[in-house]
């Protein structure tokens, strides 16, 4: 299943690069005005851009699965390598915001749906309109006004201060933390008002079939009913938000990693973007669809320990 | 859900009525007035070209209402079409559309919608229809959802038994009973689309200036984070509250139209 849509992901991300204005070719020496068209002719076939858009695609495909990504536009360095170096960041910023959301989000859902209409969840559903609402960017600029420039207390842009090189280690790791601080506040505040949101409903489903007041009736214990009864069923349908929400965190991560001068895949990608650097554009877009597929692939690997009756066959 | 109506009114009454509301021009230029705090006579501040911001956040207001619309109503369209015909005709058809939708999921649509933007070059017209063009997978999804359920139904049988064209019964007997979800979904959608052009305008990568939008003018804002604090928290405010009034609406809606999820869950 996993190639095929990697397959048409390719496609379509190859298709997309076609709508850019002008040629590598052209883009590569645009500062260069006395150009010889003979050379540009010959830096065209260099590059296979003469052939038929299905040729080039394959040449390109060919390429992608040997993971050469060709190098960027910018310092001809491989973009893989390019990549690699912002990944750590990413998975730090990404990795860390994913799991504080679930951890956060589904035992706020869950009791939300538990005391419904009470005031807890009254205060949950406040608080998910807000986030719902809510532009990140906007939160990450009162943020920096607040607590960076008003406050004076955390530093709102890079990863680690410059002088972090002379700190001892632990010293380096309360360095690193109080950077993560903010960004990660952001980039969690948004996704957490979804997925409680969904876990409250999950829940609210659960709770009202049968089997949970089979469960009180014969007498089981309210914790009982509730820790191994409704809550392993209502987290099936959870599992798979975890898959889901990869694709958001990382298209979020885009303006958040770029306010906050975090040096990963997101402030690289928004560059990219800007010095219209197409071989680090596909290769981003490339990396994250096979990132998105193998967070689902893990998610449906839940499902079937969460829930016996599905099997893969 | 009234909140949500009364935030959407009243910014329908601004975008419509912002040239007798707004105090003053929200393009000219007062260099001598530049960055002035909220005041009596400017009462949220002047921004880095002594414009005024209440002006301005009026007048932008006309932008978050037109995005919010029409790309909305683009990607309601794709995503109903797509949605029918795969749930309707089942099969091969059906497959291939939802690979398709499967394919966009992978891929963020912020940077989808960035890409194509960065190629084809910013202006209002192409943001609506590029978020129309990309955002349309939930629709789809649940509009197939609909039909699956709905065309086993016995009217829609009936229907095929006296003879009608498969266009008309998806027109006249499948997608009426379709409507209410699809509402709440546009009803959403809206603050969905106005929070990514605020984004885009954010990364300049939107509306261009000097046409006032409430995201370009959180951009110019965040400049001058430190010495004039009223220029990002105004427009972000407006914003803040345009999508709340959309959700609020929306979830309204679902309430009136989802009766299973009301009434007391804790004891069953």
């Amino acid at each position: 299943m996993m190639i095929p849509l990697l397959l048409g992901i390719s496609l379509l991300s190859f298709v997309i690069m076609q709508l850019a204005p002008g040629d590598p070719a052209t883009l590569g020496i645009a500062m260069n005005t006395k150009i010889d068209p003979t050379y540009l002719e010959k830096l065209r076939q260099s590059y296979g851009l003469n052939d038929p858009l299905m040729v080039q695609y394959w040449h390109w495909l060919k390429r992608i699965c040997t993971l050469d990504f060709g190098t960027c536009f910018g310092d001809n360095r491989p973009v893989l390598m390019v990549i690699g170096e912002r990944l750590p960041a990413t998975f730090l910023l990404s990795g860390l915001s994913l799991f504080l959301l679930f951890v956060l989000a589904v035992p706020l859902g869950v009791a939300a749906a538990y005391y419904q209409n009470s005031w807890l969840d009254r205060l949950v559903s406040i608080f998910t309109f807000v986030g719902y609402s809510m532009p990140s960017y906007w939160l990450a600029l009162i943020l920096m006004l607040l607590f960076g420039v008003e406050l004076n207390l955390l530093p709102i842009s890079g990863m680690m201060s410059t002088e972090a090189d002379y700190l001892p280690w632990y010293q380096k790791i309360g360095d690193l933390l109080s950077h993560l601080l903010l960004p990660l506040f952001v980039t969690t505040f948004g996704g957490l008002a979804s997925v409680s949101l969904y876990a409250r409903t999950s829940m609210l489903e659960v709770i009202r079939q049968d089997y949970i007041r089979t469960a009180r009736a014969k007498g089981l214990s309210e914790t009982q009913v509730i820790f191994k009864h409704a809550l392993r069923n209502a987290l099936i349908p959870i599992a798979t938000l975890v898959g889901l929400s990869l694709p958001g965190l990382i298209g979020g991560s885009f303006i958040i990693e770029t306010l906050f001068a975090w040096p990963g895949m997101g402030q690289l990608g928004l560059e990219a973007v800007f010095t219209h650097d197409y071989p680090l554009l596909m290769g981003i877009g490339v990396i994250t669809a096979f990132l998105t597929l193998t967070g689902n692939l893990l998610a449906d690997l839940a499902y079937a320990w969460l829930d016996p009756r599905i099997r893969f066959d | 859900m009234l909140w949500g109506v009364g935030i959407i009114a009243l910014l329908v009454l601004t975008a419509v009525g912002c040239q007798w509301l707004a105090p003053l021009d929200p393009i000219q230029q007062t260099l001598a007035d530049r960055l002035l705090a909220p005041s009596f006579h400017h009462f949220m501040g002047t921004d880095q070209y002594g414009r005024d911001v209440f002006s301005r956040l009026l007048y932008g207001s006309r932008i978050s209402l037109a995005v919010g619309l029409v790309a909305v109503s683009i990607y309601i369209f794709i995503g109903t079409f797509v949605g029918a015909v795969a749930g309707y005709y089942g099969g091969i058809v059906d497959a291939l559309l939802m690979r398709l939708v499967d394919i966009l999921l992978c891929i963020p649509t912020f940077f989808l919608i960035l890409m194509v933007i960065a190629f084809i070059g910013p202006s209002i017209m192409n943001v609506m229809i590029i978020i129309g063009l990309t955002s349309w997978t939930d629709v789809a999804r649940l509009v197939r959802g609909e039909v699956l359920s709905l065309k086993e139904r016995e009217f829609v049988q009936a229907a095929k038994v006296i003879g009608m064209k498969d266009v008309r019964i998806i027109m006249k007997h499948i997608l009426p009973n379709a409507m209410g979800p699809i509402l709440v979904v546009a009803t959403l959608g809206i603050g969905g689309a106005i929070l990514t052009e605020s984004s885009l305008s954010f990364l300049g990568l939107g509306v261009q200036p000097p046409t006032p939008s409430w995201g370009n003018m959180l951009q110019e804002g965040k400049d001058h984070l430190t010495d004039a604090w009223w220029l990002v928290t105004f427009p972000g405010l407006a914003i803040f509250i345009t999508v709340l009034g959309y959700n609020l609406l929306g979830e309204g809606l679902r309430d009136l139209l989802d009766p299973r999820l009301r009434g007391s869950g804790r004891r069953g």
